[in-house]
């Protein structure tokens, strides 16, 4: 990871390809690498879709080694759903890959003329931009096969499907998983749509020839990276909980917390939720022949993730994640998991925020274009409109919030434009503060309060109640910034703040791998410089502190069971990144 | 008195999911956990009528208890 590209795809007489060390970006990685770039070097009055944005791709500091969990990819651009910063990361091959073969950044820049389609090969030998139109407005699944005839199996692909060449706002950019389906999405954000304006269709990475990255203390590397995976095997949800029911072990548990947002966020709490929850998931999955532990990408030991099969016992789509299975099931009103399965898939294929999709979906049953629990009207939705771009798909495909300004909603669950994910921000107050006051618009992972309020990890604070809430995110904020800049996955949170010693073992294997001596301390400095960084390029993009606010009805509108509305004050909000 | 009591994630194995049950007065949240015979320090969250509840909380007529092991994700 000595050396970025710089593809220039609006370079007179065709794309142009230029290397340069890693100069002052050096020592960064995923998160830090490309915010910290786009912070720098985008204009932040740019539109999101135009030549001076750039999609910046970095692995994390860690990815390539053989480090466990370090497999996270960060994609990096000014975003055209929220108008703010975006940091979108994933699992799959793809970091691990572009992380061997050397690169701390790829980044597209400029915008073609015209409209030829282009594809990326990034190898050991260089990189070659190819004009490709047979690949026009396919889906992810079908490109990434006729993709794998010509290039095999033994690269990781990185694709858009028709909504990012539309540049639809919830556009996710795919990359293929350890079997080469393109099933892990840098799904939130529009990230899509940016590389889509780009004209970058594909970018396949080939690490043939090229070795695992070298730790400078390799035994000691090797030392830390066995106690950092004891400490994960030993906890209960990295464990045992997560690859035993993956994410959407979270439903019931949410949903007996009062704080499952349902039919749009009129209820917190589903009926149907038993049906759709980990547990029946994870049943069903092994009952099919599919599987309820899988991992995202090799060197994964948590394997939260599965494979979903249809009722014939054919492959449908991987196991859908808590937050897909809430956006497309209980916020619209569906309990049937195959519904879910299959909106997963096509928000895969046609490569879609499962999130955004999904909400953007019950904002419009909200309006009554179709009916709340109507799953079949939801397939054709996404069939019929979305995926033909028809000016109906087009909108529902931008995601909640534009759905809803256009349909004449009042209630749109959004902040800075993005959608709330699976929890209601009014019974679960902590996280109510991290969807107002992040960065990147409303993001559960971007300080996951829920561990506190409601899992009761890495400490105890009490949900229905403002006390300590935004002390809390704060502090979640900055841990997840440095965590996603390390390349590793956000769940070793789970270990690493429940178990010291796991948490040093995670330090030690920074160390270790670039003779290093950070601390705790070190990596919270290094959170807060990138926070620093996102919230200065809002600022010159024009946002204040207004903007870090929920939407008024989580203010006026209480919520069964707890009948309460969220109240932590705007004063208090106000001085989450007052450290 | 009448309470239901709900297991979730492993600690449903080889244990019913959902119980209507009948219990003396005075029963406690731990008492139920000895009852499934799960293990007291497995207990990761306790949820009674919606709200976080602890070992020591005392039930009443007509309570939904869940219960589940340290569980995550996100």
């Amino acid at each position: 990871m000595e050396k970025i590209a710089r593809i220039d795809m609006g370079a007179q007489g065709g794309p142009r390809v230029t290397f340069e060390p890693v100069g002052e970006y050096a020592g960064l990685g995923g998160r830090a690498t490309t915010s910290i770039m786009i912070a720098k070097e985008v204009n932040p009055l740019a539109h999101a879709l135009g030549a001076e944005n750039k999609l910046v791709i970095a692995p994390g500091m860690l990815s390539g080694s053989a480090g466990a969990m370090t497999g996270r990819l960060s994609v990096g651009c000014k975003s055209p759903l929220t108008g703010t910063i975006k940091e979108s990361n994933a699992g799959g091959q793809a970091a691990q890959v572009l992380a061997r073969i050397g690169y701390a950044a790829i980044v597209l820049e400029g915008k073609p003329e015209g409209d030829d389609l282009y594809k990326i090969i990034v190898s050991a030998e260089g990189i070659k931009v190819e004009v490709d139109n047979s690949l026009k407005l396919m889906d992810n699944y079908p490109l990434v096969e006729k993709l794998r005839a010509q290039y095999g199996d033994k690269v990781a692909y990185m694709t858009i499907g028709s909504a990012g060449e539309r540049m639809l706002y919830a556009a996710s950019i795919a990359c293929t998983d350890p079997e080469l389906r393109p099933t892990r999405h840098c799904g939130r954000g529009g990230v899509g749509a940016v590389m889509g304006s780009k004209k970058v269709k594909a970018i396949i990475l080939d690490d043939a020839g090229m070795k695992m990255r070298p730790p400078k203390y390799p035994d000691k590397f090797r030392d830390a990276n066995r106690k950092f995976v004891e400490g994960l095997r030993k906890h209960p949800v990295t464990g045992e909980g997560l690859p035993a029911y993956g994410t959407n072990v979270l439903t019931n548990v949410i949903n007996e917390a009062g704080g499952y947002p349902t039919r749009n966020f009129r209820s917190g709490t589903f009926e149907g939720a038993a049906k759709l929850s980990g547990e029946a998931q994870a049943e069903l999955e092994i009952k099919r022949g599919g599987t309820a532990t899988h991992g995202c990408h090799r060197g994964c030991v948590i394997q939260c993730s599965g494979i979903y099969n249809d009722k014939n016992g054919n492959y449908l789509t991987k196991q859908p994640e808590y937050e897909t299975v809430w956006a497309h099931g209980g916020h619209c009103g569906i309990d049937d998991l195959d519904v879910v399965a299959e909106l997963d898939f096509l928000d895969d294929n046609i490569g879609l925020d499962t999130i955004d999709m999904g909400v953007a979906i019950g904002v419009a049953m909200d309006a009554g274009i179709i009916k709340f629990g109507d799953g079949e009207g939801a397939i054709r939705l996404m069939k019929e409109e979305v995926a033909k771009g028809t000016p109906l798909g087009r909108l529902l495909g931008c995601g909640a919030e534009i759905t809803g300004k256009v349909l004449g909603v009042e209630k749109v669950p959004v902040v800075k434009g993005q959608a709330l994910p699976a929890y209601d921000p009014r019974p679960i107050q902590g996280i109510g503060v991290t969807y107002a006051t992040t960065t990147m618009g409303a993001d559960h992972t971007a300080g996951y309060a829920i561990a506190t309020n409601i899992l009761k990890s890495g400490g105890d604070v009490d949900p229905l109640k403002v006390e300590g809430q935004v002390e809390l995110s704060r502090n979640l904020q900055i841990a997840t910034a440095a965590i996603d800049s390390t390349g590793m996955c956000l769940f070793i949170a789970f270990a690493i703040l429940d178990q010291p010693e796991t948490f040093q073992a995670f330090l030690d294997m920074l160390n270790a791998f670039y003779g290093t001596e950070l601390t705790g301390d070190s990596v919270v400095e290094l959170g807060k410089k990138v926070l620093s960084a996102e919230r200065d390029f809002n600022a010159r993009a024009g946002f204040t502190k207004y903007h870090d606010r929920l939407p008024r009805f989580f203010y006026t509108d209480p919520i069964a069971p707890h009948n309460q509305v969220f109240s932590v004050s705007d004063e208090e909000m106000d001085q989450l990144y007052n450290w | 008195m009448h309470v239901t009591v709900k297991l979730f994630a492993g600690f449903r194995n080889g244990r019913i999911p959902i119980e209507e049950t009948e219990l003396p007065e005075g029963t406690r949240v731990i008492d139920v956990v000895n009852r499934q015979t799960i293990p007291v320090n497995e207990v990761g969250i306790i949820m009674l009528n919606n709200r976080h509840a602890k070992l020591d909380t005392e039930l009443v007529q007509g309570d939904i208890l869940a219960l589940f092991p340290l569980v995550g994700g996100g």
